[in-house]
């Protein structure tokens, strides 16, 4: 316990040289993209509402920033009846409403 | 033909102040003339750790103004007559410095002097990018732990994108001035090591100037290191670095933990 205690404090230094790695990387390739989840979402929202009727705010769209991957997750609430009603075909070319 | 270097960190509290200072002295002992401006408008403190704090008459909004002319501002240092300072104010804000008065100050400068070392308030606002804006090289001042590598890996990138040189496309040096190195909690591993900064930073070590009492106490008496106690290893450190931006090659001594014989036998726990 005594032991495990000494080597963890002994070694913070790696700790901080990798998170500031990972969190670099980061803020360097999003530099002037802060708004980057917000143009991802309003694109992810035109592209679906193109095919099924869909609401704004069902959207959730979170970065998670680690090392070596990063995930993107995009969470999209559809009501049962749009899904029904796009998997039975109906035509592509009609517009799709978007509420919000 | 003067150089215009510009002593940035972003982070406040790493010695950016007592570098400028350091650096002026020692580039003033090899026989250059320098002049170090004050860009902390509102906090002036550079005038305070050149002792010069009495002096202080008219200062570089009062140039910049029109209110004094440039010879009027100027501090010549007692101890060393190459060495100038231009005060910042201490009684107005930083949105009295404009972009062409600046730039018209620093043009001045540039006939005077052969060193324009400015000392950026901390921060990346507008007092810090007009101190940066005219620079021809920069010394990143870091101290070796993660708030303040962050802040200087934020600075580089502005150097890179908002100073004068960046906009016309050309060049930048940036040098990485590591202070408030302890060597001996580097080697525990308590403490980020000069290969972590310079990995993740990736621009070149100009020097490493350890923790040291030496640079307090010349603070104390207002006294730039490199005039006070040249023999001291914080001073050597700023020799060091002042030759190498006037283009030396030197190899960089990282400051080595002295350990007695009673430290090596007892190891890590003894030094603790």
């Amino acid at each position: 316990m005594n032991l495990m205690g000494l080597f963890r404090r002994r070694n913070s230094a790696p700790v901080a040289r990798e998170r500031l790695q990972v969190l670099l990387a980061h803020e360097r390739a999003f530099v002037g993209q802060s708004d980057l989840l917000a143009v991802l979402q309003e694109e992810i929202i035109a592209v679906i509402a193109k095919h099924v009727s869909i609401e704004r705010d069902r959207v959730q769209i979170k970065l998670d920033r680690g090392d070596p991957i990063s995930t993107l997750e995009i969470d999209v609430e559809v009501p049962s009846a749009a899904a029904a009603a796009a998997l039975r075909g109906r035509p592509a070319a009609r517009p799709a409403m978007v509420s919000g | 033909m003067a150089t215009v270097i510009v002593v940035t960190s972003g982070k406040g509290g790493v010695g950016k102040t007592t570098s400028t200072a350091a650096l002026g002295g020692a580039l003033a002992q090899s026989g250059q003339n320098v002049v170090v401006v004050d860009f902390d408008v509102g906090l002036r403190n550079l005038d305070l750790v050149m002792g010069a704090e009495r002096r202080v008459v008219f200062d570089l909004i009062n140039v910049v103004q029109g209110d004094a002319k440039l010879p009027q501002a100027l501090i010549r240092d007692k101890r060393i007559d190459t060495l100038s300072l231009l005060p910042a104010s201490q009684t107005r804000d930083k949105d009295a410095l404009t972009a062409e008065g600046v730039a018209r100050v620093i043009g001045e400068l540039r006939e005077k002097f052969d060193w324009i070392i400015c000392d950026s308030p901390a921060g990346i606002e507008r007092g810090a990018t007009l101190a940066m804006y005219h620079a021809d090289a920069a010394v990143v001042v870091t101290n070796p732990e993660v708030s303040s590598v962050r802040d200087s890996d934020r600075i580089i990138g502005m150097l890179d994108s908002k100073t004068a040189r960046a906009e016309r496309g050309e060049h930048i040096a940036k040098h990485l001035l590591l202070t408030r190195y302890d060597p001996a909690r580097a080697t525990r591993g308590e403490m980020l090591k000069t290969d972590d900064v310079l990995e993740i930073l990736s621009i070149p070590l100009l020097g490493i100037i350890p923790e040291s009492e030496d640079v307090l106490r010349s603070s104390n008496l207002g006294t730039p290191v490199t005039l006070g106690n040249p023999n001291s290893p914080a001073a050597k450190s700023y020799f060091e670095a002042a030759r190498r931006l006037r283009g030396e090659t030197l190899v960089v001594s990282i400051p080595a933990e002295r350990k007695g014989f009673m430290g090596r036998l007892f190891g890590r726990r003894a030094v603790a």
